[in-house]
């Protein structure tokens, strides 16, 4: 890990990853959203709304993914003080909360010929308005606080508390009554049908090998930004 | 209830969002690598 502590290490790995993380996942993402819009069945009770499902599921998992990966970082900053770990965090915050509104958003849209209502404040659904809530703070922290790119241990410390939510959403199902069906997908196996599993888990992977181009292109961006930063600094102090 | 103005609606919010955070990022990263490159060109 320490090996790619350095930055001109790290970014000669991540110059060739981003390009190739980028075009898998849009050729995964558009097979997948083409199959799913195009060839997949519906549902015997949801009908062609079901489609939505190989949208709003991707958009979840990268929600809740996102925190974790901000939580495992900031944890690595503060215990290991691996320089790249902060600005990993920064990096995925944007896409992050990105992706958390469009899981609230599809949901809504789903939930309107599926429940009949556009919106409900079960846990499942408040828990991930929560996390909205929570990436938008950390956003506003990391901005007042960065430090050489990245985040402050103050931010840091925040992201790890936040983790608490992530399993209040996996479990929102199953400890209180909601309309949100409950999972899936265990680790015990699947109670989908292959007709539907196998484009779902394409998109999965698809925009799971974009968010990460997303968060390789914004962390060579941090990085950048604070050689400027530095070298500016620099010029004016001789 | 016809359900596909709902399915469109959600394909068309995820892949154009997805697409303009592309978009932000890589011109965000072009510029910031410009920057850093034409600097370190100056003595």
């Amino acid at each position: 890990m320490h090996a790619y502590a350095n930055p001109a290490r790290f970014l000669s790995l991540a110059k060739p990853l981003t390009l190739w993380f980028l075009v898998v996942g849009v050729l995964l993402i558009a097979f997948g959203s083409g199959y799913g819009i195009l060839a997949a069945p519906a549902d015997r009770l949801m009908g062609d709304s079901v489609r939505i499902l190989y949208i709003h599921v991707p958009t979840a998992w990268l929600s809740m993914g996102g925190w974790t990966s901000i939580a495992i970082a900031s944890i690595i900053q503060i215990v290991w003080r691996h320089p790249l770990a902060a600005v990993a965090a920064r990096a995925v915050a944007v896409p992050g909360a990105l992706y958390t509104a469009l899981a609230l958003a599809t949901g809504s849209i789903w939930a309107r010929p599926t429940w009949g209502t556009w919106w409900v404040w079960d846990g499942r659904i408040t828990s991930m308005l929560v996390l909205f809530f929570l990436y938008l703070a950390y956003i506003a922290l990391a901005n007042a606080s960065s430090e050489k790119g990245g985040v402050s241990r103050v931010t840091a410390i925040f992201g790890i508390v936040g983790a608490v939510n992530i399993p209040i959403i996996n479990r929102s199902v199953v400890w209180w009554n909601t309309l949100h069906q409950p999972a899936s997908i265990t680790a015990g196996g699947s109670s989908i049908d292959s007709a539907f599993l196998w484009p779902l888990l394409v998109n999965v992977i698809g925009f799971s090998l974009l968010f990460g181009a997303i968060v390789l292109m914004r962390m060579r961006a941090i990085l950048a930004e604070t050689k400027v930063e530095a070298r500016l600094r620099r010029m004016a102090a001789e | 209830m016809n359900h596909w103005p709902f399915v469109i609606a959600s394909y068309a919010i995820v892949l154009i969002s997805t697409g303009m955070v592309v978009l932000w990022a890589y011109i965000a990263m072009r510029q910031s690598e410009k920057k850093a490159e034409q600097l370190s060109k100056k003595k």
